[in-house]
């Protein structure tokens, strides 16, 4: 039985399957129905030149509108290899990754030696808060947010968060065996260039991007390893 | 990861497996409070939907004289022939002979404005979407023919070359990184159970998450007040990307609006729906 609907269901795949789906379904045989509706055209293979149309409808598709020039269309190294592999279903090639890794940790920039890397968690917070920033309908010499609550947990009242990245809640406690100096300068270069530790990261490049200003991210330290933060009393 | 080419069946029971998991999360509870929220809403105008006005409106504006040859959108074709509205949108996005090229709802009355009425494309692009006093009659018109499918099947057809095409576009644009934030439309809408602060992200390369949302397009916005068309859903995704703006019925948006709509096929269609 499974197999005969297996076989039924390629077929469907290959014919024009909706068609054929609105017929029998109104002779209501529920079964073929339900074969229809899981549809056919999540398997349509990939065909040479796919990824090449795509350059060319983009550049057709938008127009530039605020801040927002037809430049963010140009894709850096990671932002291609990321979405070729993603589009393939494959896993990016060592060498890939190590390529990407490697450029990034290049992009980040440390603040001036004697600077602290904890800023101010107070102003952390509002950053971590702040959505604005970077788009076309947004005020360019506005400074721009880091909207880290979008993605993360952070501190423990505010209830309003995503959850596209980890719980970054007790953060520092949970990281009290890494040597403290070690810690620091991990957590700066996470958010100033995630990619630099995880090529093709879901997490934006908020300094190599100029999102976000040294001073802000070491604010942002601060919110995460300050033993006063919300985050870690 | 987005599991595109992974057999269908296993797709269908990661779906399952996903929102079950999903629901038992504490993040249901959010989620729920903003679904009784809704709902609460939908009771308070269950007598008259606030949808209703842009339908009436765009039943007006589709039988009205207009444009410099003064004539009504009745004679537009939407795929079932000259006028026919009843069906059309469970139909779209389709390949159209007399323009040769693809085109969902909004991109086809574009084309009929221009071609039947004689109105200029340039100041019909420039007003797409609403924005309280200034009315958007492709959100109107959206709405009205909606409402002519529902409780029909989603079901756009694939027949044609070009329309096989935009659906591979659109699966190709899915995954394109860019801008500043390095987001795709697979950042925020290829895992189940996610969320950006309390809304709730479906999974829309996931047939059983697709269908569950995309059938209510175009939808009542409360938060804004507005009916909002996929053009617009397209635009204002795209805004939060930090990518430039999307021009309404471009290749693009129609190609993206292609993928969506077939991979939500078989979706009872219950348009124009309720939204945040
Ligand atoms: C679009 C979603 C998104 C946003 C916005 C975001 N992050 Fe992330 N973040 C992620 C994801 C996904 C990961 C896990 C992958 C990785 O490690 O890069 C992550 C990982 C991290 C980590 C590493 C955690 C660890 O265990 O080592 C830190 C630190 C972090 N984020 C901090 C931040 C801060 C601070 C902000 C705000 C400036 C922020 N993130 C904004 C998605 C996001
Ligand atoms: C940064 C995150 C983010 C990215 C990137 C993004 N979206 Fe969205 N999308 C959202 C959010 C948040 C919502 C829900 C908004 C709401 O609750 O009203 C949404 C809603 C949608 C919906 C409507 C879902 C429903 O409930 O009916 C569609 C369709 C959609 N997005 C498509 C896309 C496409 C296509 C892309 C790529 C061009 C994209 N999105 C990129 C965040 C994103």
């Amino acid at each position: 039985m499974r197999r005969l609907l297996a076989r039924a269901l390629s077929a469907l795949q290959r014919t024009s399957a909706r068609a054929l789906c609105l017929v029998l379904g109104s002779v209501a045989l529920s079964l073929v129905l339900a074969a229809c509706v899981v549809g056919p055209p999540q398997t349509m293979p990939r065909e040479p030149g796919d990824a090449q149309r795509v350059r060319a409808a983009l550049s057709a598709s938008f127009v530039a509108r605020g801040q927002a020039g037809l430049d963010r269309l140009e894709q850096d190294l990671a932002q291609r290899l990321c979405s070729e592999a993603e589009a393939a279903g494959k896993p990016l090639s060592d060498d890939r990754v190590q390529a990407i890794e490697r450029e990034n940790q290049a992009l980040i920039r440390w603040p001036a030696a004697g600077t602290p890397l904890l800023g101010d968690w107070r102003s952390g917070e509002r950053i971590a808060q702040s959505g604005v920033g970077r788009q076309w309908s947004d005020a360019p010499d506005v400074p721009a947010g880091g909207n880290c609550y979008a993605c993360h947990q952070l501190s423990p009242d505010e209830f309003s968060y995503g959850t596209l990245g980890p719980s970054l809640l007790r953060y520092a406690v949970l990281r009290a065996q890494m040597p403290r100096t070690e810690l620091e300068r991990y957590t700066y270069g996470r958010i100033y260039n995630p990619q630099a530790w995880l090529a093709c990261s879901n997490m934006p490049r908020f300094g190599s991007h100029g999102i976000l200003t040294q001073d802000q991210i070491r604010d942002l330290v601060a919110l995460l390893l300050a033993p006063d933060s919300p985050i870690n009393r | 990861m987005p599991d595109s080419r992974r057999p269908v069946w296993w797709a269908a029971l990661g779906g399952l497996l996903a929102l079950a998991l999903g629901t038992a999360s504490v993040v249901a509870q959010s989620a729920q409070e903003t679904a009784r929220e809704i709902e609460r809403y939908r009771e308070a105008v269950a007598d008259s939907s606030p949808g209703e006005l842009w339908e009436a409106r765009g039943e007006d504006l589709w039988k009205m004289p207009r444009g410099p040859r003064n004539v009504s959108l009745e004679r537009c074709d939407l795929g079932q022939g000259p006028g026919v509205v009843a069906g059309a949108l469970a139909r779209l996005p389709r390949w159209f002979a007399d323009a040769d090229r693809v085109m969902d709802l909004e991109t086809r009355l574009l084309h009929c404005m221009v071609t039947l009425q004689g109105l200029d494309p340039a100041v019909l692009r420039r007003q797409p979407f609403g924005n309280g006093e200034q009315r958007s009659d492709f959100e109107a018109l959206s709405a009205w023919i909606a409402a002519q499918s529902r409780g029909m099947t989603l079901a756009p057809p694939l027949d044609h070359p070009a329309e096989r095409a935009a659906w591979r576009l659109g699966r190709e644009l899915f995954f394109v990184r860019g801008g500043t934030h390095d987001f795709a439309c697979t950042t925020c809408h290829a895992q189940s159970g996610r969320r950006i602060r309390l809304q709730e992200l479906p999974n829309l390369s996931r047939p059983e998450e697709a269908r569950r949302v995309l059938g209510t397009w175009p939808a009542y916005r409360v938060s804004q007040g507005e009916m909002r068309t996929l053009q617009w859903r397209m635009n204002d995704c795209f805004r939060q990307q930090r990518f430039p703006d999307l021009v309404f019925g471009s290749e693009v948006s129609v190609a993206l609006v292609s993928y969506l709509l077939h991979n939500a096929s078989g979706a009872a269609l219950a348009a124009p729906g309720v939204r945040r």
